[in-house]
């Protein structure tokens, strides 16, 4: 090379493209196969059996596994929804209101309840408020309390993005249907939340998913047979049978809500994506 | 010239420091079909969105018939009612069906019944042309078939005056057409229309009047003939050879303090 020639030459590394595509792939696939040899050997395969899969054990857990416990988690989860849902939509409406007072309400609200383990709520609602104000009864027993409870927690979340949703529908639409004569509440109503509804849906619905497992915290708010959801029926289960097996089965009856909640909101995000173009 | 329909005085207009319109005043009678023209950023479709309160106008008074708009204690929403808007990106609203797009602000703005509705619908679909598409979904629909079901959308409350905030310019060219003639049929028919737009062979052949605007203040005014034809202000000459031959122009400075040499 002489020093006139200023143009930079490739590193040669011997390989041509092909050769360190194969060798790439190789040694990923070698890494992946030497996992699963490595955990299938120091597995105690019996003893896993033992604890986790023993089909007698799973059999004791029905009926009550779908009557009660699967039962309970849907409408725990379910009224929490509608509270947070409806919790949500105030706020996020105070956010953007025009009057100052309600947007720093709706803004701390959202702060704290976005910072709060929802533990904490939780034990808030089931004791504390309780305490503080004696006179006060949860509509529906525990089912109110856990409605509130998961609703308070979930609002903060929802507020935010209902919000989003409303900013994300053209001004055009507000303009539209003021010029009709609509007051500002009716556009709201009548064309601009209905729009933003379409377009949240998929985080509303994994907001859903996030609420079946917050569902769990039930276990801390001592409840009576009758009233326990999968993951308390699972735990008492497993400490009655000293054995991990309905643990296992409760996890199972999640995912089969979870998952499918999970492949409608891909397909929903899929479908927006195609008319976005 | 009959009582005017809408009569602008004084108006003015600003965007934070910036000065949009500088002083309008503009009287537009009973079933008189007026074009506003000029430059982007003249202020037009301003002038046109202060007229049903879009905008609020930072001083002057915009009238209606006999109903003052800017006065705080008016019912806007009853006034607007009788105020028909066709805006230049149609904004039909995508959730509902064309028919839907008629019937729901007549029944929850008017309240008319589901089935006086339905019939107003239906008529000003066929006053349109679209009567194939009542079922339609919007996002269906060409450009110029929405925009004409926007007119049809306006004209189903019944309005007074229509406002048009250039309805063709995001049209593609061979739809424009459609859209003309449509508003063309309504200006026969004694609608009293302001129309902001680009289009000169409809401004000349429809309008009763022109106004050309330009920096926030109107320039000249008169029959399309003696606008478009015969300008009189070198500013309204320049705009229209550039219009009319686009390919013709010449680069030109920047001027971004035109708005403040504009008061003539």
């Amino acid at each position: 090379m002489t020093d006139t020639d200023t143009r930079v030459q490739p590193r040669k590394t011997g390989l041509t493209r092909r050769q360190k595509r194969r060798l790439s792939r190789g040694a990923q696939y070698a890494v992946f196969a030497a996992a699963v040899i490595a955990f299938a050997v120091t597995a105690d395969w019996g003893r896993l059996q033992n604890q986790f899969a023993q089909v007698d054990i799973a059999r004791q857990l029905f009926p009550d596994l779908i009557t009660v416990a699967l039962k309970n988690t849907v409408l725990y989860t379910l009224s929490g929804f509608v509270v947070g849902l409806a919790l949500g939509l105030v706020i996020a409406l105070m956010r953007l209101s025009s009057v100052g007072p309600y947007r720093w309400l709706a803004g701390v609200y959202i702060e704290i309840f976005r910072g709060l383990p929802a533990l904490l709520i939780f034990i808030f609602v089931g004791v504390g408020l309780p305490l503080a104000f004696p006179g006060i009864q949860y509509p529906g027993g525990t089912y109110g309390k856990v409605a509130v409870a998961l609703g308070l927690v979930s609002a903060a979340y929802m507020a935010e993005t209902i919000r989003a949703g409303i900013q994300a529908v053209p001004k055009g639409q507000t303009e539209a249907a003021r010029s009709l004569g609509f007051s500002p509440a009716r556009a709201m109503v009548s064309i601009v939340l209905p729009q933003a509804f379409r377009i949240i849906l998929p985080p509303l619905t994994n907001e859903l998913v996030l609420l079946f497992k917050d569902s769990s915290l039930v276990l801390f708010l001592g409840v009576t047979l009758e009233e326990r959801e999968l993951s308390k029926f699972g735990n008492d289960l497993a400490s009655t049978t000293a054995n991990s097996t309905p643990i296992l089965v409760a996890g199972l009856c999640y995912l089969l809500i979870t998952i499918p909640l999970s492949l409608v909101v891909r397909r929903m995000e899929a479908r927006a994506q195609r008319e976005i173009r | 010239m009959t009582r005017p329909e809408i009569r602008v005085e004084d108006l003015h207009k600003s965007f934070g420091g910036n000065h949009v319109l500088r002083g309008i005043d503009l009287e537009i009678a009973q079933g008189e079909v007026v074009c506003v023209i000029g430059p982007s950023g003249s202020g037009k479709s301003t002038l046109l969105r202060c007229v049903n309160l879009l905008e609020e106008p930072t001083g002057g008074r915009v009238f209606v018939g006999d109903t003052e708009l800017t006065d705080p204690d008016v019912d806007i929403d009853a006034v607007r009612r009788r105020i028909g808007m066709v805006f230049q990106q149609f904004n039909l609203f995508p959730h509902l069906s064309v028919t839907e797009n008629l019937t729901l602000p007549q029944r929850r703005v008017l309240r008319r019944d589901r089935a006086t509705a339905a019939r107003v619908a239906a008529e000003n679909l066929a006053r349109v042309g679209l009567s194939e598409k009542a079922d339609a979904f919007p996002s269906s629909l060409s450009g110029g078939q929405q925009q004409r079901v926007a007119i049809a959308r306006a004209l189903a409350m019944g309005p007074e005056v229509m406002l048009f905030d250039e309805p063709t310019s995001a049209l593609d060219p061979e739809l424009v057409g459609d859209v003309l003639a449509v508003m063309r049929r309504l200006a026969e028919d004694g609608m009293t229309m302001m129309v902001v737009t680009h289009e000169m062979t409809f401004a000349r052949e429809v309008a009763d009047r022109v106004v050309f605007m330009d920096g926030g203040v109107i320039v000249e005014e008169g029959s399309p003939d003696r606008v478009i034809g015969d300008p009189r202000h070198e500013r309204t000459r320049h705009f229209l050879s550039r219009l009319l031959d686009p390919a013709m122009a010449e680069v030109e400075e920047e001027t971004p303090d035109q708005v403040g040499k504009a008061e003539a």
